[in-house]
Formats: C-alpha cells, sequence, structure tokens
C-alpha cells in the first residue's frame, strides 16, 4: 500500500520514457536506424532536415548546408499558399519540405506574447555568427512592425535579389510602400492586397434611407462629416452606424499625413486626432460603442438582430469572418452590400522579406518573383482561396468581368460576384480604393503607437478619463515600450 | 565524542542530498538572476533591432522608477487585488478544510468535492478568460440574466468599470486558486495524528474548539507556506489581468499589476529598467514575507 | 430546541451539515460551469458562436474534431510531447525537492544557515525576470528544440522544496530517522524507503501543481520549441488561433481545448486518489 505512490511515480516516469523513446527517435538515436513509424513516409531527407539536434543524419543526407531554405512564420497561410501553389515544392511533413535539392524548414512561431517577434529578433542578431544551415533566409512580417524589420540592414534589399521594378509593375503601390525603408529601398514582396471597403447592412438601409444602392449609400457617407451625420440618422432608427469605434481607426490612420514619430519625438496625426474627436462624439450620442475588435460584442452585428448598420473591412473580412455560413446571419442570406466610405484603406496583408545573409539568394528571388509577380499563379490563388491578389492585371481583369472563373464543383465559367454582397462584384470598388492609398508616413513604431492609442483613448470614450488624461497615459505606455522616444514638449 | 562524530557522517549527507539543487540552480537559474541584478544598473534595451547599450548609468534606472510615482500605483493595485482574492480564498480553504476534516460532520461524497473543487486550476488562464469574455460581454449571458430579473435596465459594461473590472479578476484568480490552497491545507490536516481529534472528541471539545485549539496550531507551518507563497503569487499577479484586460491594465491602469508593468519593459528587452523594477519587487517580497514570518512566529523546528 | 441545547457546542449539527451541503454545491458549480460551456462551445460551429453565447450543446461536435484531427496541427504528436515534459518534471521535481528539503529538514551541516535562507530569496525572484535571459542561455547552450531546459529546471524548485520543508516539519519526526539509522539502514535508502512512504499525500500534491503548471505552460516552450513535431498542447493551440482568416474557427479551439485538458484531469483523478487516501491511512503508520 505505501509503496503505491512511488510505484505511481515511477510507472508515470517509465511512460514518459517510453514515449520520448518514440516521439523524439531522431534526438535519441539519431544515428541507430530502425525506429520506423513515425517517420516511415517522411523519407530519410525529411528525418535530417527535422530535427536540429540530428547532426550525424543530416550531414549524410544534405551535402551542402548551405542547401536549408529557413523560412520564419507565425501561421501556416504563406506554409499552404507555397504548398498548393508553388511549382516543385514537395511537401514531407507539417514544417518540411523540398524544392529541388534545398531542404525547406517552416519555422513556425505564434504570434501571441509577440512570440514571433522575439524569436526572429534574437535569430535574426545572431545572423552572422549562426551555422549555414541554420541561416534565416526568409521571413514573413505584418504591415504593423514591417518597417522595425524593413529598415535594418536585417532585411535584403529587392533589388540585389536581382528584381527588377519591371518586374513589379502590376503591384499595388501601397504594398510597397509598407516595405520600403526611410531611404526609399523596397524590402519587402506581397502576394496579396488587402484594400477595404465599407460593407451596409442592406435591410437597415432599405429601412430607414429607403435605398439599397451602393452608389446613394456612398453620398451618405462621402467624407466623415456625412459619415456622423448619418450615423444621428441612424441612431434615431435603432441601429449603430458601426459596431465600435475602433472600426473606423484603420480608415483614419491609413490616410495620415505625417508619422508617428519625427526626429525621436511622438507625434499625433490631425487625422488621428479627428478620429478621437468623432468617435467621442459618437460614443456619447449612443451611435455607436467601443468594444475591441473581434470580441462576442463587436461580432453581434454579423445577424440582423445586432443592429449594426456597417463595418470597414477587406475581402476577406466579409467571405471569412462574418458568419456568411451560418443560417440567419446577414452575409448567408446575401445581404450586404459593398461601398467605398469616407476614405480608402486596407487591413491585413504579409510581406516576404529575405534575410541578409541568405545562402539560397536565388531560390529566394524566384519564390519572390512567382508568388508575387507570375499571372497565372496569382490567378490561380484568388479562384481556389479567394485571397485578393497584389495584381492589378489579374484583378483588373476580373473586376470588368474580362477574366471567367471556374470554381471547382461549378459547371461553367462565371464572372466574379459575390453571393454574400447580394451578387455584387464588389472588386472594381476594392480596386479603386487602394489605388489612391499613399502609405509613406510609416514609422518603425507603428505597432506600438497604434495600439497604445487606441487603448488609452478608449478611456476617454468610456468617460473614464479626460482628453488629457487620455493623451498623458499614452505617452507614458509608449515611453514604456520604446524607450528611445519622446513625448512632445509643449 | 562518540555522537558528535556520528552526527559529522550523517550531516555530509546533506551535502550530497542537497547537491542535485544547487548544481540545477546554478546552470539554469543563478546566471540569469545575477544579469538581472547586474542589468539594473545599465541602459540596455533594443530600439526596434538596434541594441542600445549597455551602459553604465548607476542608480539611473531606480530613478527614473520613482520619479514618475507610477510604481506605487502599481504596487497598491497588486496589493488590492492580492487582498480582494486572498482574503475569500483562504477563509473558504479554511472553513473547507475543517468541514472536511470534522469526523462530526460526517460528510457524504467528501471525495467528489475535495476532487472537484481543485478543477478550475486545470484550466489554461487564457482558455478560462476566453469564457469570461463571452460570459461577461454586454450582450452575454450574465447581463442578459441580470436584465431579466430586472435588476438593471441595460447591459452593465463589465470590463469599464475599476470596481467590476477587480472584482472579475479577483473572482477568477480566487477560482482558478481556492482549490489548490485547500488541497494544501488538507494534505497538511492529513500529517496530523488522528488520535488527538478522538481524544479531543471524548473529552467534549465543540468543532469550533478542535478547529482552534488543535488543527490551526499543528497546521502552523503550512499555513506559513500557503502565506508566504500566496503572498509571493500575489505579488507576481500577472496571467489573469494581462489577458482579462487585453495588457492594458485598463480602466485607466487600475488594474495594471507590478508584473504587468515588468512585462511591459520587456516588450523592448529593457533589461535596465525590468532589472530595476525586479530588484525593487524583489526587497518589497523580502519585506512583506518577513513580516509574515515574524508575525506566525519563529520558525524553529520542534526537537 | 435542539439548537439551545448545544448552543455550547456552536451551531447545531443539523444546521452546520445543511449549511456545509449548501456551501459545497454552490462551490462545485463554479467548480464545473467552465467545463460545461467548455463542453458547449466544442460542439458549436464558429458561426455559431459569433450568434453569441448558448446554453444548449449543438450538433458540431463531431464535424469539429474531425476538421481538428485533419487539420494542420500535429494534436497527438503533443498530447505526447506535452506528456513527456509534464511527467518528467513532475517525477523529477517531486523527487529532488524533497531530497533538498529533507537535506535541510535532518541534517545539521555548516552552510545550512546560509543556504536556508538563500532558497527562500529566490523563490521571491518573479520568473518573468529571468525568462528571456534563460532563453538567451537555452540557445547558447543549443538547446533549443530540445525538452532539456523544460524538464530539467524543474529539479530546483524552491517553491515545491518550501512546501516539502514545511510538510515535514509538521508531519515527519526525526524519531523515526534515528530508528531507520539503528537498524542499520543507510542514508539514501532511509530516505527512499522510509522518507518518501511518509511524504506521500505531500508528493502527490505537488506532483498535481508541478504537472499542471508543466502542462499548460506557453511562454518559456514557445521560446525554446520551433520544429511542429516538437511542440507542446499550448504553443499548438495558440498556433490555431493564430491561423489565417481561412482556417480559423473557434469550434476546433474548443475541441482542441477540451482535448488538452482530458488528459490532466485523469492525471489529477489518478493522484488525488493518493491524497484522500492518505487520511484514512494515517500519517505515522505509513
Amino acid at each position: 500500500m505505501k509503496k503505491k505512490i512511488v510505484s505511481t511515480m515511477l510507472c508515470l516516469t517509465m511512460l514518459a520514457s517510453m514515449a520520448a523513446g518514440c516521439g523524439n527517435d531522431a534526438t535519441t538515436d539519431a544515428g541507430a536506424t530502425t525506429d520506423a513509424g513515425a517517420t516511415t513516409d517522411a523519407g530519410a531527407a525529411g528525418e535530417a532536415a527535422g530535427t536540429e539536434a540530428a547532426d550525424a543524419g543530416s550531414a549524410a543526407v544534405i551535402t551542402d548546408p548551405s542547401k536549408v531554405l529557413n523560412i520564419y512564420v507565425w501561421n501556416e497561410e504563406f506554409k499552404s499558399r507555397i504548398e498548393d501553389h508553388y511549382p516543385g515544392y514537395t511537401k514531407i511533413d507539417a514544417t518540411n519540405g523540398t524544392i529541388g535539392d534545398v531542404a525547406v524548414r517552416w519555422n513556425i512561431t505564434p504570434s501571441d506574447d509577440n512570440a514571433y517577434q522575439n524569436n526572429l529578433d534574437a535569430t535574426l542578431l545572431n545572423q552572422e555568427s549562426a551555422a549555414q544551415e541554420d541561416k534565416i533566409d526568409m521571413f514573413l512580417v505584418e504591415a504593423d512592425y514591417a518597417l522595425k524589420y524593413v529598415d535594418t540592414d536585417y532585411t535584403m534589399p529587392i533589388s540585389d535579389l536581382g528584381i527588377t521594378d519591371a518586374d513589379l509593375s502590376k503591384q499595388y503601390t501601397y504594398t510597397q510602400d509598407i516595405v520600403t525603408d526611410s531611404n526609399g529601398v523596397l524590402k519587402g514582396l506581397s502576394w496579396q492586397g488587402c484594400p477595404g471597403v465599407m460593407f451596409y447592412n442592406r435591410e437597415a438601409a432599405k429601412e430607414v434611407f429607403n435605398t439599397d444602392d451602393p452608389a446613394e449609400i456612398q453620398k451618405l457617407v462621402a467624407d466623415w462629416d456625412t459619415f456622423n451625420q448619418t450615423a444621428a440618422t441612424l441612431k434615431d432608427a435603432g441601429y449603430s452606424i458601426v459596431s465600435s469605434v475602433n472600426d473606423t481607426y484603420r480608415v483614419y490612420s491609413n490616410n495620415v499625413t505625417s508619422k508617428w514619430v519625427e526626429d525621436g519625438v511622438i507625434n499625433i496625426d490631425d487625422n488621428l486626432m479627428k478620429w478621437v474627436e468623432d468617435s467621442k462624439a459618437l460614443v456619447d450620442a449612443g451611435a455607436t460603442s467601443t468594444y475591441d475588435l473581434w470580441s462576442d460584442d463587436w461580432k453581434k452585428g454579423f445577424y440582423p438582430e445586432g443592429k449594426v448598420f456597417a463595418y470597414f473591412g477587406p475581402a476577406w473580412l466579409v467571405n471569412f469572418s462574418m458568419a456568411a455560413d451560418t443560417e440567419g446571419s446577414i452575409g448567408y442570406n446575401g445581404g450586404w452590400g459593398a461601398t467605398e466610405g469616407p476614405q480608402g484603406f486596407f487591413w491585413g496583408g504579409t510581406w516576404i522579406c529575405a534575410a541578409t545573409g541568405t545562402d539560397n539568394a536565388d531560390l529566394v528571388k524566384d519564390i519572390m518573383l512567382k508568388m508575387t509577380t507570375d499571372d497565372a499563379i496569382m490567378t490561380d490563388i484568388v479562384v481556389q482561396d479567394d485571397d485578393f491578389v497584389n495584381n492589378k492585371t489579374v484583378m483588373d481583369g476580373l473586376a470588368s468581368g474580362a477574366t471567367k472563373i471556374q470554381r471547382e464543383g461549378e459547371s461553367e465559367e462565371h464572372e466574379y460576384t459575390s453571393k454574400i454582397l447580394g451578387e455584387q462584384n464588389p472588386l472594381p470598388m476594392y480596386c479603386a480604393g487602394v489605388d489612391g492609398l499613399d502609405l509613406s508616413n510609416l514609422s518603425a513604431y507603428d505597432q506600438g503607437c497604434n495600439e497604445e492609442f487606441q487603448h488609452a483613448m478608449k478611456n476617454y470614450f468610456d468617460g473614464n478619463a479626460t482628453l488629457d488624461e487620455a493623451l498623458e497615459l499614452f505617452y507614458t505606455a509608449i515611453a514604456e515600450k520604446y524607450p528611445s522616444l519622446k513625448a512632445p514638449t509643449e | 565524542m562518540k555522537n558528535n562524530a556520528k552526527a559529522v557522517r550523517y550531516n555530509k549527507w546533506g551535502y550530497i542530498f542537497l547537491l542535485p539543487f544547487l548544481l540545477v540552480y546554478v546552470v539554469f537559474q543563478f546566471v540569469p538572476t545575477v544579469t538581472t541584478i547586474y542589468n539594473s544598473f545599465y541602459e540596455n534595451y533594443l530600439d526596434g533591432l538596434t541594441q542600445v547599450g549597455p551602459n553604465f548609468v548607476g542608480l539611473e534606472n531606480y530613478k527614473s522608477l520613482f520619479s514618475s510615482g507610477d510604481i506605487w500605483t502599481f504596487t497598491k493595485n497588486t496589493m488590492v487585488l492580492w487582498i480582494m482574492c486572498f482574503v475569500p480564498q483562504i477563509i473558504l480553504s479554511l472553513v473547507l478544510g475543517a468541514w472536511f476534516s470534522d469526523v462530526r460532520l460526517k460528510l457524504k461524497g467528501q471525495r467528489f468535492f475535495k476532487t472537484v473543487i481543485y478543477l478550475p486550476n486545470l484550466i489554461m488562464a487564457s482558455a478560462f478568460s476566453m469564457l469570461f469574455f463571452t460570459l461577461f460581454s454586454d450582450g452575454g449571458p450574465v447581463n442578459s440574466i441580470l436584465m431579466q430579473l430586472g435588476f438593471i435596465s441595460e447591459p452593465y459594461r463589465f470590463l469599464t468599470y475599476t470596481g467590476s473590472t477587480r472584482g472579475l479578476i479577483a473572482f477568477m484568480n480566487c477560482l482558478m486558486w481556492f482549490g489548490n490552497t485547500t488541497i494544501l491545507l488538507m494534505a497538511g490536516m492529513m500529517g496530523i495524528d488522528t488520535s488527538l481529534f478522538e481524544a479531543a472528541e471524548v473529552d467534549g471539545a465543540t468543532s469550533t474548539q478542535v478547529f482552534f485549539r488543535i488543527t490551526l496550531p499543528l497546521l502552523r507551518p503550512i499555513l506559513v507556506y500557503v502565506m508566504i507563497t500566496s503572498l509571493i503569487g500575489g505579488l507576481q499577479l500577472f496571467d489573469v489581468p494581462q489577458i482579462l484586460t487585453n495588457g492594458t491594465g485598463d480602466p485607466m491602469r487600475t488594474t495594471m499589476t507590478l508584473i504587468m508593468y515588468l512585462n511591459k519593459h520587456l516588450y523592448s528587452k529593457n533589461y535596465g529598467m525590468a532589472g530595476a523594477l525586479s530588484v525593487l519587487l524583489l526587497i518589497i517580497t523580502a519585506i512583506l514575507s518577513l513580516i509574515v514570518f515574524k508575525v506566525t512566529g519563529n520558525d524553529k523546528r520542534k526537537g | 430546541m435542539e439548537k439551545k441545547q448545544e448552543t455550547n457546542k456552536g451551531l447545531g449539527i443539523h444546521a452546520r451539515r445543511a449549511l456545509a451541503y449548501v456551501v459545497l454545491c454552490i462551490v462545485t458549480f463554479f467548480c464545473l460551469f467552465w467545463f460545461y460551456v467548455l463542453f458547449i462551445n466544442a460542439t458549436r460551429s464558429n458561426g455559431e458562436m459569433q450568434a453569441g453565447f448558448s446554453a444548449l450543446p449543438s450538433t458540431h461536435l463531431i464535424e469539429n474534431w474531425t476538421n481538428l484531427v485533419h487539420g494542420s496541427q500535429p494534436i497527438f504528436n503533443g498530447l505526447i510531447n506535452s506528456f513527456v515534459v509534464a511527467a518528467l518534471s513532475a517525477t523529477l521535481c517531486v523527487y529532488f525537492s524533497t531530497m533538498t528539503a529533507y537535506a535541510i529538514h535532518a541534517y545539521d551541516f555548516k552552510l545550512k544557515r546560509f543556504i536556508y535562507p538563500f532558497i527562500l530569496m529566490i523563490m521571491m525572484i518573479p520568473t518573468q525576470v529571468t525568462a528571456l535571459g534563460f532563453v538567451k542561455l537555452v540557445s547558447g547552450l543549443g538547446l533549443e528544440d530540445s525538452f532539456i531546459p523544460l524538464i530539467v529546471p524543474s529539479i530546483a524548485a524552491p517553491v515545491t522544496f518550501f512546501y516539502m520543508k514545511q510538510y515535514m516539519e509538521s508531519s515527519l519526526p526525526l524519531s523515526l530517522i534515528e530508528a531507520a539509522r539503528i537498524d542499520g539502514s543507510g542514508e539514501f535508502r532511509t530516505f527512499n524507503s522510509i522518507v518518501l512512504p511518509l511524504m506521500k499525500p505531500a508528493i502527490a500534491v505537488q506532483a498535481i501543481f508541478t504537472f499542471v503548471s508543466s502542462w499548460n505552460n506557453y511562454f518559456i516552450p514557445a521560446l525554446v520549441l520551433h520544429d511542429d513535431k516538437k511542440k507542446t498542447l499550448p504553443i499548438l493551440i495558440a498556433q490555431l488561433r493564430a491561423a489565417d482568416w481561412l482556417k480559423f474557427d473557434m469550434g476546433q479551439v474548443y475541441v482542441m481545448i477540451a482535448f488538452s485538458i482530458f488528459p490532466v484531469i485523469v492525471v489529477y483523478l489518478i493522484l488525488s486518489k493518493h491524497i484522500v487516501q492518505g487520511v484514512a491511512l494515517g500519517s505515522v503508520k505509513g
């Protein structure tokens, strides 16, 4: 009896070490042969590439340690694009593949708790002294923190890879603004465009304005002043114009005329102060609320009972994130309409950067060219994944109806329309909105500044602080995040 | 003389038994700890990908910690949250422990109850708070129940008021950890010789008397443990408020704890400020722990 | 009436029992409610969850599970990894912490006066502080993508040590050890065959705590493990939540949370038996 606990612990230990034995065969007995099972279909190359600890094994298979392509990502989006669309990629398992004689290793670190950037920072800072097979070749970034990486020597200029401006002529300019460093050098490329529009609830529009025609609705939200007047009308009819003030933030912040940081001093753009002013008025009038994006309360307007008039977002929002596949939702009934809204903006997107010191520059160049400029591959991405690709030729063709598409299970080719948007073809609108977008006013501190600004102002909107207190809080928060920045002195 | 020699021979085993702990400790924790203290005297952070410092700045980091006064606000927040969560937790745990150990009460289904209380701790804090967000949202079930019962006429926005935000944090933290505390106390109560209780019953002592005269005094070492670790845990309160307020400590940083503040500095790998804050935290914890030790009596071993 | 007679004994026994049951039922509700909500959410589709909370299960459990299993996350690998890390951490942690506590409790040696407060002091250092330095150290030692930095450090767990030490103080009489010595038992054997069994409830308690905290740990593993085959469940959950819009599915997330809680419940139930049994056996009898 008394030995029971000890024996249980012993059992646990034995079980665990047995499990360790199977789980980690590559680590524990890299040289030894027959621990089949787990890795049989993976093949020798995969096993070698899979574990850095398996030095003995990898030396045997990869004769040239430079022939390892290390790609750092935070989710599987780019990986599945490569797997599905890049010619010559052979998948071995979830984090390994090959292209020709090069082994591809995906290093996936989720972005929660800033883990992705922490990991990437450490790797890049260590790039010079890293073993050849561990050198990072490519990494992905998001718009909010792109400049943090782009504006350093750790990222390679695109032109150094041998990619010319002519190659990139079909891309949307804004996608290049985001990854152009302070000297005007382009250092990253994206296969996506994420131009945003305003999606409005057609039923609500008919009820309040007696029309759901995009052109008519556009007149009601043509600029921020009319937008705010419309908000009052909607409020009287029982609707919130948008679910939260955070919905419009992106639209204002994409249209700033100055940077967040100028000469090491924090600078709040006039357009952002206008957001604060407009938002405070809307919240005080009860025309909208201060919900966080993606919270349950924010999402309630995906359904008619939520009584939300409009959401701002790109194609992916309405296609995949607004419950269009669920009975009873507005999207399910094709009840959304799309119009440009007060100002153009974008939301989302992923950029590919080449790391300085890559030993596979040619392959990196080829992946970038194929994924971000090749018409055939990019059309394929639109058809298969419903992505909005970063290619004017492809998108204009689809927008005008010149290019027809045929998806799996469809009997004939047809023009690109959206069932969710009541068979409207929104592409011309997306294309128009993004064309005039000027994003040259980005700084390397945007992620922190945008986050903290919204957080701080929420206190003001909710009545927990005066505007001055909220601004003070913002400056404090920035000083903590970016110790090198200073608050403006009046 | 003989005895002494024997003792010495045995006592070398003290060192042998300590060896694994010390070895692992030195390799994996001692070095980072020393660098933490060392760093607190340097300016040392990442500006984007550019390393700034390390430059020796003396007590500059400590000065800037104190100059803003925020540190006291966050210390106060942390203590308030700890008390809000610890007091109900320790009372509940002691009461449950007393009931479970009370032979006269003869509670049925004890094993079930004892098992159930720890279960909330098995849920990851991040998953737990996902559920809290759903339940306490404006359109969530808690609000709709309250509105149906007529307590409120429009949704109560739990996370926009200091009181309710702190309340939710304390509630969630308490739920996650009271089982832990109860189990610790119960394990301690198990160490008490049951014949003592039987003897007390024969002597006609009431349950209350048994609890205060027998259980509590014998439980003292474990209680000291619970107090101290809870105090340390309380001062290091982090994940629940961090996730529940999305790292902001909203409204207006009234729920920002010391470690959340520390975490802010780690964003830019600001080892200097983080180091200074840690040293300060260490000092505060040490002082408070010392007080607990003193109040609960000296830690002298009984023969 | 009865109450009056028993005033000197406090509240009547029946009233106290009733009160105890009421409180226990409320507590039980608050403990189990979350599992119910988790289960409900695991049966709902992503779209249904966006429509708001529901107290009744839906029909998508199998569908969510199938999506999860056929999705890109190696969840069974993750399960094994989590189990290896948590089980080994818990085992090493309780064994060596008990050993350390025994060293302080049972022996008198010169450095003891220095070492005991020293360990108590390091207990107070917040883990977040050393975390980043720790990760630097790990990559310096070339231990990335290895379980060693997740398991071995649990040998030096001051909090567990402190508990063991306190527990020994209340229920490990030194006379027992003296008796064992007279019987000719070696020190190491005494520890393994007499002290460890006596510490059973304490060991079970700390084994559970360590197992659970290691099982749910995200921060350090996320910085150490990058190979998908090595990742533990919390990292995979975070990855699932960070999925791109095409694959994002809260239904899967909830199924995966439920999936990852299930094994801990089993381990907990196994170990908790030993805590509850301890009462019946009495301590000193062993």
